[in-house]
């Protein structure tokens, strides 16, 4: 809450601002464009050159290829493996966001449960692959969704709890002063102030929740799932169609996290995060 | 304004004990005060004198240990749950993620009036602190004094009977304090409302106030009540009144006084005092 120089006429200046946000964006993004288009055109050029073999790494005009020519595989496995990531994000959010409920109202719950979840946060969950697949079956993606559900869980339910929990003790003195409710507390200065931990936590559970379904696939799942289809590709050396499965599964990640960040642009546009872009 | 006798707080006998046991820290002992309808009173003293505890009593937001504090005529907690006080915080406490206007309509959002009234209402009070320009704007594209009148503005929308300050101009520049002293002087003139007011500046507590009441530390008390005789309403002439100079100097004789007092009989020892209270919270 610094407080910066305030505009005279806030409307005018915030109009205008509008009209060159665009502008301003597009500017923004031009950089990193032109640092991914020559990484590209290096990594084309120098393999040539240097006469690189295929399999260790393929030109990228081949992988291209290797998208086009097996599209129908690789689509059909995007989705397979986006609906288990997806599945295994909202599911393993919710159980976070009601743990979090639960262990911010109560102080015992909260002293238990908190140093626990905080230690689990760092057991790689993704070795328990084996185990679901035992426990749901190979072929089943909720083997994949459960492991995704777990991975996320933790930083979910750690963030929104800090949230929930630091709030600032002059608010809820400014609550009591109004004679406010439990319920109106938690409505307007506890959930509000949990929205930003909770959209940051959401931006590392969706690069794990891709993480977690790929890798989840490594130990099994039906021929076109995303890990299984690279495991199966690299194993009989056609690396380019591996290599095109990483790109849609690291392109799947990118998109999920991009998502989040617009949901963080439209759910919090106070928040210091969006204030580059829009002041 | 000060014709209306009727009695808006009463304080008789409070006391306020921090801790139990030896370490016990008595932060208020045996107050007396009656503030009537209408007055402007600041409460002024060293840190650590119970000045904001004082307040926070009045408030309701937290408990005397001995003694009774009445806000229009019912126990405190009562006149609280009855939401009969605006409050204003040395921090503006303004939730970020609100505009400026929907922070102002906070308290009237949470007593259940409608929406329609409540945006009147705030924009109301908000054009009474000269911000009407920025009722869209978010908080933090106010600067630090403009944040405080919206503050004001939030304390008023419920156009309670009682606005308690707690020292809610201590962050500003000097230049800034004087400006929001002459605007908090405009706008009690207008809505006629009794102000308790927390501050640790002689010139700020002259200048606002019907009467300054004088505190002292360890136990917490009140030494001395100046009646601030000066014409209403205060201008920035006020400032230059050679009355204004006289009670100026009797506020910090009375400060004075109690501190060499303090010193004589305390020693070294108040210092920790006031920092065991501050470590509890309640400066």
């Amino acid at each position: 809450m610094t407080a910066a120089a305030a505009p005279r006429v806030p409307e005018s200046r915030l109009a205008l601002m509008a009209r060159t946000r665009w502008g301003r964006r597009l500017r923004a993004a031009i950089p990193p464009v032109a640092v991914f288009a020559l990484v590209i055109v290096a990594w084309e050029a120098s393999l040539t050159l240097l006469g690189v073999q295929q399999f260790l790494l393929p030109r990228p005009s081949v992988i291209v290829a290797a998208l086009v020519a097996e599209q129908a595989d690789l689509s059909r496995g995007a989705a397979y493996t986006a609906t288990e990531a997806l599945g295994g994000l909202f599911l393993g959010s919710l159980l976070g966001i009601g743990a979090a409920f639960a262990t911010a109202r109560w102080v015992t719950a909260r002293e238990s449960l908190l140093p626990v979840a905080i230690a689990a946060n760092s057991i790689p969950i993704i070795a328990l692959a084996p185990i679901a697949n035992i426990w749901f079956g190979s072929d089943n993606p909720v083997s994949r969704m459960a492991i995704v559900a777990v991975m996320v869980f933790f930083p979910m339910m750690v963030n929104a709890v800090r949230g929930l929990v630091e709030v600032d003790p002059a608010a809820l003195e400014l609550m009591e002063a109004n004679a406010a409710s439990t319920w109106q507390v938690i409505a307007k200065v506890r959930i509000p102030n949990a929205l930003p931990y909770v959209l940051t936590a959401l931006k590392i559970a969706t690069t794990l929740s891709v993480i977690g379904a790929v890798v989840g696939e490594y130990f099994g799942g039906p021929q076109y799932a995303l890990g299984v289809y690279i495991t199966s590709e690299a194993y009989v050396f056609r690396y380019m169609n591996a290599w095109a499965a990483i790109l849609i599964a690291s392109t799947m990640g990118i998109v999920f996290y991009l998502a989040v960040v617009g949901l963080e642009r439209l759910a919090l546009p106070w928040h210091a995060s969006n204030r580059a872009a829009s002041g | 304004m000060t014709d209306d006798a009727r009695p808006v707080v009463e304080i008789a006998g409070a006391t306020k004990v921090f801790g139990t046991g030896p370490t016990a820290v008595t932060a208020l002992e045996s107050i007396d005060l009656a503030i009537r309808a209408g007055e402007f009173v600041s409460l002024i003293g060293p840190s650590g004198c119970g000045k904001s505890t004082l307040l926070r009593l009045i408030g309701d937001l937290t408990p005397a240990t001995a003694g009774s504090v009445r806000v229009n005529g019912k126990p405190a907690d009562e006149a609280r749950r009855g939401r009969e006080y605006g409050i204003v915080f040395q921090a503006p406490v303004l939730f970020e993620w609100r505009t400026v206007d929907r922070n102002v309509e906070l308290p009237l959002e949470i007593s259940g009036h409608p929406r329609a009234e409540r945006r009147a209402r705030a924009l109301e009070m908000l054009n009474l602190v000269e911000l009407g320009d920025f009722a869209r704007a978010y908080p933090w594209q106010l600067s630090g004094g403009m944040q405080q009148r919206v503050a004001i503005a939030r304390a008023l929308a419920t156009d309670p009977e009682l606005l308690l300050m707690d020292e809610p101009f201590g962050a500003l520049d000097e230049m800034t304090r004087e400006r929001m002293n002459n605007e908090v002087m405009a706008i009690w003139r207008r809505t006629k409302t009794t102000v308790v007011f927390v501050t640790h500046s002689i010139p700020e507590a002259v200048f606002l106030s019907t009467r300054v009441v004088v505190m002292s530390a360890r136990p917490g008390r009140i030494t001395k009540v100046i009646d601030v005789d000066l014409p209403q309403p205060r201008t920035f002439e006020t400032r230059e009144h050679p009355r204004y100079f006289d009670l100026v100097t009797a506020v910090r004789e009375a400060l004075r006084q109690r501190e060499t007092d303090g010193s004589l009989v305390e020693g070294g020892r108040g210092g920790d005092v006031a920092a065991r209270i501050r470590a509890e919270g309640y400066t």
